[in-house]
């Protein structure tokens, strides 16, 4: 195969803060009770990639994912891990590996995908084109990001979930628009050239870009050459070649400027004449000269791949979607998590003791060695290994990780309690995330807070 | 006793509300149809003939648009005829259109009106259309269904009462070089919601030179799916509800129906009204907007994509032409013809009745008209000639549009592109130039770019029409001499006419619009031109984005955004100059320019303090320019005036007169400048100015500085809190900047122990 696969497994990202720590970097959240990574990886694997290089932000990260990876794949995949500064970003950090790749495409996947698109879909998409750079789009999650709802909130024109602009030809191959970040807050300003050549572009406002791009690897190598500002794929390197398909300015497969046009446009005959039932895009066309003659112009194709609807595909990238996700997967899309359902659709490992009157509903999920007390009632939640969790308390709504402590009488609604934290009796806890071996002592009652130890 | 009135009320408003689809099933259609399109694309013809009167394969254009509007079940179709309306008029009356059971025809005549606005809203007054109606040029061709459209129509209109007009499209991508579509118009942007069909967004007249479209950031928000096009043409075939009239009312200077009327909708989000798309695929539907339009859906109606509109069957007064196969291609020949037997009549072309063609002609890809005459080794080829030509021995004919009763003696030639209008007479072997346009009467010389004036010419052609129609037709030995003495282009020997200097659009752009095809050297130099621009959005583009520090996208999108800003300042600034020199020069009242300031300031968006440096400015400039001479020659002996030295070796007299006319015109316009300097922060803005400008624009200030300083000062245009204010404001700033402080040290000392004393 002749592909290879990067995994940008990020560092400790300030945003899940404070879910992740040095200990726990986001590759290693919990999603129903498996390290997020693990369903990158999972995937791939069922494509049948197994040579992957994982990249790490930080050498303390770097030294967790790499022990977790090679426990637990040590046999099934051969994956590299190479570890980056902090902070380098995703163009950064592909950039500090360049010389390890040497494959003509180049597969970039998120670490924190949680999907079951198949990524060989995106890799045929990309070859049948011979496209500079596939992006594969997904369309923007159902539940929605109660962060994004509540900034909606104060300003009520904003409709949440925006996370892309994306303009598409009517076929919905080929990515000709794309905007992010800032510039969704401003009017969107399209190309005339563009929409010239193509004739028609359809602009969406409901569709995100899920972080796999599989690229054409010299092309990468020389934009990341180049440009050496550009820090981020996604908001960099992509809307680059994006805007500049119709005017390339990379020579592909290396060659000089000069000869490059006419071996292209010897390509391009000998292209056409072998598939001359297929009609050509619009960048061919674009391409001719004013008679039909050989193409003048130098052009690039960016595609998309559109996963169905009915795919599951979020990024873990933000606490909200860290709990929607891990309801999700425990839930509606449950296929994704691996284990088996019981009648009761959940999952409650043999090891685990319940107290009487406990009630664990469907949606939720009990890990291997836990003990809850009397009276507890659990729903839709995930609680870890080996928590011990006393009577009467309630977990709702929740995400409870390893070696948790919960006293009696604690009530935790819309929270996520890291590994070894403990919460002594009467905790009230709601829309609250509770940091690694963080204490809450007795009676306390906090709404929507984070907390956490002191960093030293 | 009220709660019965109410009940009656409601009882009443349900009968309504029951009575209503009834009602729009009962209203018989109508349709408005505008003999004028009020434009000036079909000068000269048009100043002797209405354009709907113009023949399309022999066949007046408006003869088209009824006999469609009659099949597509339209009951009343109301004329407006503006320009020639008398001619329009007279037509319909000898026509069978009067006469047709089932289709009622009417008239409505105005003489001043200037735009298809004004036209709608006569229509409105005489309160004429009662329901949904149909809104088409004279000069359309079509042979699409209404019912489909007419129907999504009337169920939108049900559901949401704003949805006041369906817009008809049609498929059809612009060439990407020349940038205009098939029929040459310019190319269309449109933004449509794919689901509901919405129209969104609309550019016709693109700007060229902006290279991107801006899509309200809103839209986006409202509609998260949203189709772009380019490929698309419009029809000019509209379905409006009765609205759209009592619109055009209340909006009294919506003049043009696309450019104002649907750009005004699409804009205006307080009324919230709609417009609504309908594509249609396989019928057919174009509007003769200019030349070349008039040639390519003369070549769909002989190709038969029109049908039933097409000249082997009977539409409308038209005689039926018998169609002969002539390989693949159809000739559709009239009986009556004379053709000599050398002469070769080629494909896709049509011949009038009681046309004699000679001997050894070729006539290819062309439309000729009824009792013309054609001699022999003639050569015609895509060309539209009309009724009762005379075309002598040996003539070439190429691309080109000849009226009736023109006479083209032996040997003359036309390049691609001419227009002969009526009965001009081209002289022996004369060639005339590719794409002029020649006519009897002189080309009006009053010609402005202005639109609203373009169309108020062209109604007064009605006028200038019916006072020389009389004469052209008496006097053409008359209008030879005069033609010959006027005018220096003659048309050979005998020839008749004048030759009309190109000046609208300028010459470039003719051959957009010709009947003759694009040259192909014209195709290249363009997809040239095409290059360089994409090479300039791609530089602009990655220049921006790699310039831009570490988050490239937000930091180019803010860039864009200053410059804007920065464009707009710079704009303003110039507009107030310009009208304070124009007022220095006219001696316009201190009043009025205060308001024309104000009127400029509202339009820019900018604060007070912006006019009072835009007003400083200006005066100062005022005052660099009165001594002009000796300033320019300072500037050269001394690159650098702002430097101490240079200040030092300034002349005395020089540095005097500038202060002089400085403080003169300080004087004469204060009322001027203090009417903008309402807070202190005015004031430091104008210092700021000042500084700036003896630092760029006006460097002969710099040794001046502190004096006017003082003058401003003396004449109470600055406070001595502004002064001391900006002196403190610069204390912190480099040593470059304080050059001016220093340079006022002395008087600003002076002012603080003024104000000390006064304390």
């Amino acid at each position: 195969m002749d592909f290879q696969v990067v995994v940008l497994a990020g560092g400790t990202s300030k945003k899940l803060v404070p879910l992740v720590s040095k200990e726990v970097p986001k590759a290693l959240l919990p999603v129903a009770n498996r390290p997020v990574l693990s369903y990158v990886l999972e995937q791939l694997e069922l494509s049948n990639i197994k040579d992957l290089i994982v990249v790490v932000e930080g050498a303390d990260a770097a030294l967790c994912v790499g022990g977790w990876i090679s426990a637990a794949y040590v046999d099934r995949l051969h994956v590299e891990v190479a570890t980056v500064p902090e902070d380098v970003g995703t163009a950064g950090a592909l950039r500090a590996i360049a010389h390890h790749l040497t494959a003509k495409d180049v597969l970039v996947v998120s670490g924190d995908l949680v999907s079951d698109v198949p990524p060989g879909a995106v890799t045929a998409a990309h070859r049948r084109h011979d496209a500079v750079v596939t992006a594969m789009i997904c369309s923007v999650p159902v539940s929605g990001l109660s962060e994004a709802g509540s900034s909606g909130a104060k300003d009520k024109t904003k409709k949440p979930g925006r996370y892309n602009i994306i303009g598409m030809d009517p076929t919905k191959q080929f990515l000709l628009h794309i905007a992010t970040g800032a510039e969704l807050e401003k009017d969107t300003r399209i190309r005339k050239s563009i929409l010239r050549a193509v004739g028609q572009m359809d602009i969406r406002a409901d569709l995100m870009d899920a972080h796999m791009y599989a690229f054409n690897r010299s092309v990468l190598q020389e934009v990341l050459d180049q440009k050496d500002k550009f820090q981020s794929l996604k908001q960099d390197v992509l809307p680059y070649l994006v805007r500049s398909q119709l005017k390339s300015e990379i020579l592909i497969n290396g060659a000089p400027q000069g000869q490059q046009a006419k071996e292209n446009g010897n390509d391009k005959v000998s292209y056409r004449i072998l598939a001359n039932a297929s009609t050509p895009s619009f960048h061919e066309l674009y391409a001719l000269g004013p008679n039909g003659s050989a193409p003048v112009r130098r052009t690039h194709k960016c595609c998309v791949y559109i996963a169905s609807n009915s795919k599951y595909c979020v990024r873990l990238n933000s606490i909200q979607a860290f709990m929607d996700i891990n309801r999700d997967v425990i839930g509606e899309a449950n296929h994704l998590s691996g284990y088996n359902f019981s009648a009761q659709n959940n999952i409650i490992h043999p090891s685990a003791e319940l107290g009487s009157k406990t009630t664990v509903g469907p949606h939720c999920m009990l890990g291997e060695g836990s003990q809850m007390g009397d009276k507890c009632s659990v729903k839709r939640s995930v609680i870890g290994r080996h928590c011990r969790i006393g009577s009467n308390v309630k977990v709702v709504n929740s995400v409870v990780m390893n070696h948790v402590t919960i006293g009696d009488g604690c009530s935790i609604q819309g929270s996520v309690i890291c590994s070894n934290a403990q919460l002594q009796e009467r905790v009230a806890l709601k829309d609250c995330q509770v940091g690694l071996g963080y204490v809450v002592s007795a009676g306390c009652e906090y709404k929507g807070e984070s907390l956490a130890r002191k960093e030293k | 006793m009220g709660a019965q009135k109410k009940r009656a009320a409601a009882a009443a408003a349900a009968a309504r509300v029951s009575e209503d689809p009834d009602d729009l099933a009962r209203q018989p259609l109508q349709a408005i149809l505008l003999a004028d399109s009020f434009t000036t694309k079909f000068r000269p013809i048009t100043l002797e003939r209405p354009k709907v009167l113009l023949p399309l394969v022999n066949v007046p254009m408006i003869n088209y648009t009824l006999a469609w509007l009659e099949a597509a079940g339209v009951a009343e179709v109301f004329v407006f005829c503006c320009a020639h309306s008398k001619q329009v008029i007279d037509y319909l009356e000898n026509s069978e259109w009067f006469s047709q059971p089932n289709f009622t025809v009417k008239t409505i005549e105005s003489h001043n009106i200037i735009s298809a606005g004004d036209a709608l809203r006569l229509i409105y007054e005489q309160n004429v259309i009662h329901g949904d109606f149909v809104l088409i040029s004279g000069d359309t061709v079509s042979n699409m269904s209404l019912t489909q459209a007419l129907q999504e129509h009337k169920e939108r209109k049900k559901k949401d009462n704003n949805a006041v007009m369906t817009m008809i499209i049609k498929k059809s991508k612009p060439s990407p070089i020349t940038r205009q579509s098939r029929l040459g118009t310019d190319e269309l942007f449109m933004a449509i919601d794919p689901n509901t069909k919405q129209l969104l967004y609309y550019e016709d007249k693109a700007d060229h030179s902006k290279g991107t479209i801006c899509l309200d950031k809103m839209l986006l928000a409202e509609n998260p799916s949203i189709s772009l096009h380019n490929d698309k043409q419009d029809c000019y075939i509209d379905i409006c509800s009765p609205e759209v009239l009592s619109l055009f009312t209340d909006n009294f200077d919506y003049q043009h129906l696309r450019r104002h009327f649907v750009k005004g909708l699409l804009l205006d989000d307080i009324m919230g009204y709609k417009i609504f798309t309908h594509e249609i695929h396989s019928s057919y539907a174009a509007r003769i907007d200019n030349y070349r339009s008039y040639d390519i859906v003369s070549k769909d109606i002989i190709q038969r994509w029109t049908y039933p509109y097409v000249p082997d069957v009977k539409f409308c007064g038209n005689r039926a032409t018998k169609l002969e196969r002539r390989g693949i291609c159809f000739t559709a020949f009239n009986s009556e013809i004379e053709q000599s037997r050398s002469a070769q009549v080629g494909s896709f072309t049509v011949i009038g009745y009681g046309t004699k063609i000679g001997s050894n002609s070729k006539i290819s890809d062309s439309v000729i008209g009824e009792g013309c005459t054609i001699g022999s080794n003639v050569l015609i080829e895509g060309s539209y000639i009309w009724d009762n030509v005379i075309i002598e021995d040996g003539c070439e004919l190429r691309h080109v549009i000849v009226c009736d009763g023109v006479i083209m003696k032996a040997g003359a030639v036309l390049k691609p592109g001419v227009v002969l209008s009526f009965k001009v007479v081209i002289g022996e072997r004369f060639v005339v130039p590719a794409y002029s346009k020649v006519s009897l009467l002189q080309q009006p010389t009053v010609h402005d770019s202005d639109e609203e004036l373009e169309y108020a010419d062209n109604s007064s052609g009605t006028v200038e029409f019916s006072s020389i129609q009389g004469t052209a037709d008496q006097s053409n030995g008359e209008m030879t001499s005069e033609s010959s003495e006027a005018h220096k282009p003659k048309l050979g020997t005998g020839g008749v006419g004048y030759i009309w200097s190109i000046c609208e659009g300028g010459q470039e752009e003719e051959w957009r619009h010709s009947v003759a095809p694009i040259p192909e050297d014209k195709l290249t130099e363009l997809s040239e031109a095409m290059d360089d621009d994409q090479e300039l959005v791609t530089q602009d583009r990655t220049a921006l984005s790699t310039s831009g520090e570490l988050i490239s996208d937000s930091n180019a999108s803010e860039g864009d955004d200053n410059e804007d800003s920065k464009d707009d300042s710079v704009y303003f600034e110039k507009e107030v100059e310009a009208t304070f020199l124009r007022a220095v020069e006219e001696n316009v009242k201190v009043d009025h320019v205060i308001l024309e300031v104000n009127s400029l300031r509202l339009s820019y968006n900018m604060t007070s303090a912006d006019c009072a440096g835009a007003v400083f400015y200006s005066m100062m400039k005022l005052a660099i320019k009165t001594p002009h001479s000796s300033a320019i020659g300072l500037l050269t002996l001394y690159p650098s005036p702002f430097s101490m030295v240079a200040s030092n070796a300034y002349p005395i007299y020089l540095s005097g007169e500038l202060q002089q006319n400085t403080a003169n015109i300080i004087t004469t316009w204060q009322k001027l400048l203090k009417s903008y300097l309402l807070e202190i922060d005015e004031e430091i803005e104008i210092i700021l100015k000042f500084e700036e400008m003896c630092l760029e624009s006006a460097k002969e200030f710099s040794p001046l500085f502190a004096r006017i300083l003082h003058i401003l000062y003396d004449k109470d245009i600055l406070q001595e809190d502004a002064i001391l204010r900006w002196a403190d404001e610069k204390e912190g700033a480099d040593e470059s900047d304080k050059v001016f402080v220093r340079q006022s040290e002395k008087f600003i000392q002076w002012l603080r122990e003024a104000s000390e004393e006064e304390d």
